[in-house]
């Protein structure tokens, strides 16, 4: 993905969330000190009830539940930020909100920054994990019988 | 006489000093650290969370920890810690057709669009015991291939297309049913016995699946498909207004199809069972299908002859901490109870010497 490609703030908060909490603060800081804010609602950590399909396709069902962690912020400049991500790193729903918010405000270089290399990041585990999986599969052949 | 008694702190207090020293066990050796757990007892940690009913690999692995390996006490933990927290939602349902394969195998199809992939299997190894992992050898790298571009298909969505195997069913408006949130009620829902199963114990399960492979409600099952990878979980956010990805969880999912059914309306087709699981557990998911489609047994019109098609049996006893509770309670004090049931035993006793004694004189 290149930063030309315009990112959503949808697709820009499902890279943050799917991203290690170590890298984030590491891409964060390269977008340099952390702007002035206020909180909108402190860290909290909670749960999300995950349902699956009856067969996959149908109705809905309780799979069971996931521990989430989010933060709200408004930048001094107005633009608020929302963070949400699976697990109890309130940190890490703080630093989404911050980025979110940031992202409002000048979205090219949170885009460039942050998230295209988070992307990358991404993109490559994946590739990895997919390839290692292929080398598992099964490949048939038929025996020649050689009894006609 | 009843006599109120109080007592057993002290002992109670030092039993739970005793049992960290335990826990912790010889202090030369170093503790195991919660990340060496996530990463090298994964399926432990599995376990925990699908009967946990709660995704969190980091604190299942520190209820494994604190519960010294004995899973059901790890499992009450989490459950404990889960009734603790807020619930922010209710997730978008999961797509198990988008998930990031790490393992898929049919045993009814050989040649299926994205094919079979054996990934991280424990199947056709020798079950020998490994004597070099008891050191800390080097492993090598898995290997890697170009992985296809093909998608992989749901295999039931594949016959589906025949009219061979009957649809997922009608999609409700409705919300499903929660049993976290109210009690249950008999008859339920399938989505509802899908909740129950999937939180259940694996033993249970299995033992109950078994029971319909040996004939206690027989119901011809092959293994259309079992895949293992991680789908994307997505909220709406109201003060955002649209879906947000929070994260990628790994599921076990089992598209068990079984023998025909059919009526005056419908020919006849292959039935289903489903299995769903947190977590990489294929023998969990695989006996959760089992038993999802014996418990089917009312809306086939099939006879109900064995346990495991008795809804109000399999789910009343599937939950492996209301049972270890019950089981267990019966270490608690009931001296009271029993006081009165000697009492009862000696008058009886006194009754039947009695009338020995008036028959003998008779």
């Amino acid at each position: 993905m290149s930063a030309t490609t315009a990112m959503t703030r949808a697709d820009a908060l499902r890279l943050l969330a799917l991203a290690e909490p170590t890298r984030l603060d590491a891409v964060m800081q390269s977008l340099g000190p952390e702007p002035a804010h206020e909180v909108l609602r402190p860290a909290e950590t909670g749960l999300v009830m995950v349902q699956g399909r009856v067969g996959g396709g149908g109705g809905a069902f309780n799979l069971g539940e996931a521990s989430v962690s989010r933060a709200s912020v408004r930048l001094k400049t107005g633009e608020e930020g929302h963070g949400y991500c699976l697990g109890r790193d309130s940190g890490k729903a703080r630093q989404i909100a911050l980025c979110d918010a940031l992202f409002q405000r000048d979205p090219a270089s949170v885009t460039s920054t942050v998230l295209v290399p988070l992307a990358t990041e991404l993109a490559a585990a994946d590739a990895r994990r997919r390839a290692e999986t292929a080398a598992t599969q099964v490949d048939f052949f038929t025996l020649v019988r050689g009894d006609d | 006489m009843y006599v109120a008694v109080k007592g057993g702190e002290a002992a109670i207090a030092n039993a739970h000093r005793l049992l960290a020293d335990r826990r912790r066990g010889d202090r030369s050796l170093p503790a195991i650290g919660i990340e060496q757990i996530v990463n090298q007892l994964g399926l432990a940690v599995d376990r925990v969370m699908g009967e946990g009913s709660l995704y969190d690999r980091e604190l299942a692995a520190l209820a494994i920890t604190q519960a010294r390996g004995d899973m059901i006490e790890a499992i009450f933990l989490v459950r404990a810690y889960r009734t603790t927290l807020p619930r922010f939602g209710i997730s978008v349902p999961i797509d198990t057709a988008a998930m990031e394969i790490e393992r898929r195998i049919s045993a009814s199809f050989k040649d299926l669009p994205g094919g079979q992939v054996l990934g991280p299997t424990f199947d056709y190894t020798h079950r020998l015991i490994d004597p070099a992992l008891a050191e800390d050898l080097p492993v090598d790298a898995p290997l890697t291939r170009e992985a296809p571009e093909t998608a992989s298909p749901r295999v039931t969505d594949l016959l589906a297309g025949e009219g061979l195997i009957e649809p997922d069913g009608v999609v409700s408006s409705e919300p499903p049913g929660d049993l976290t949130r109210e009690p249950l009620e008999f008859p339920l829902s399938r989505e509802l016995r899908l909740q129950a199963l999937a939180r259940g114990d694996e033993g249970f399960l299995l033992a109950l699946g078994y029971s319909t492979q040996r004939g206690y409600a027989r119901t011809h099952p092959f293994a259309g498909e079992i895949r293992i990878g991680e789908v994307e979980v997505r909220l709406f956010v109201p003060e955002l207004g649209f879906e947000v990805v929070l994260g990628r969880v790994r599921v076990t999912e089992c598209q068990m199809v079984n023998q025909f059914h059919g009526n005056a309306e419908t020919p006849p087709q292959f039935t289903r069972g489903y299995g769903l699981v947190f977590g990489q557990a294929e023998r969990k998911a695989m006996s959760m299908a089992l038993c999802d489609r014996a418990l089917r047994a009312r809306e086939f019109g099939e006879d109900i002859v064995a346990p495991a098609q008795d809804e109000e049996f399999v789910i009343s006893h599937s939950d492996n901490v209301q049972a270890t509770g019950f089981v267990e309670h019966l270490k608690l004090p009931h001296y009271v109870d029993f006081q009165a049931e000697l009492d009862l035993v000696r008058r009886l006793r006194a009754e039947h010497a009695s009338e020995r004694k008036r028959e003998a004189a008779e």
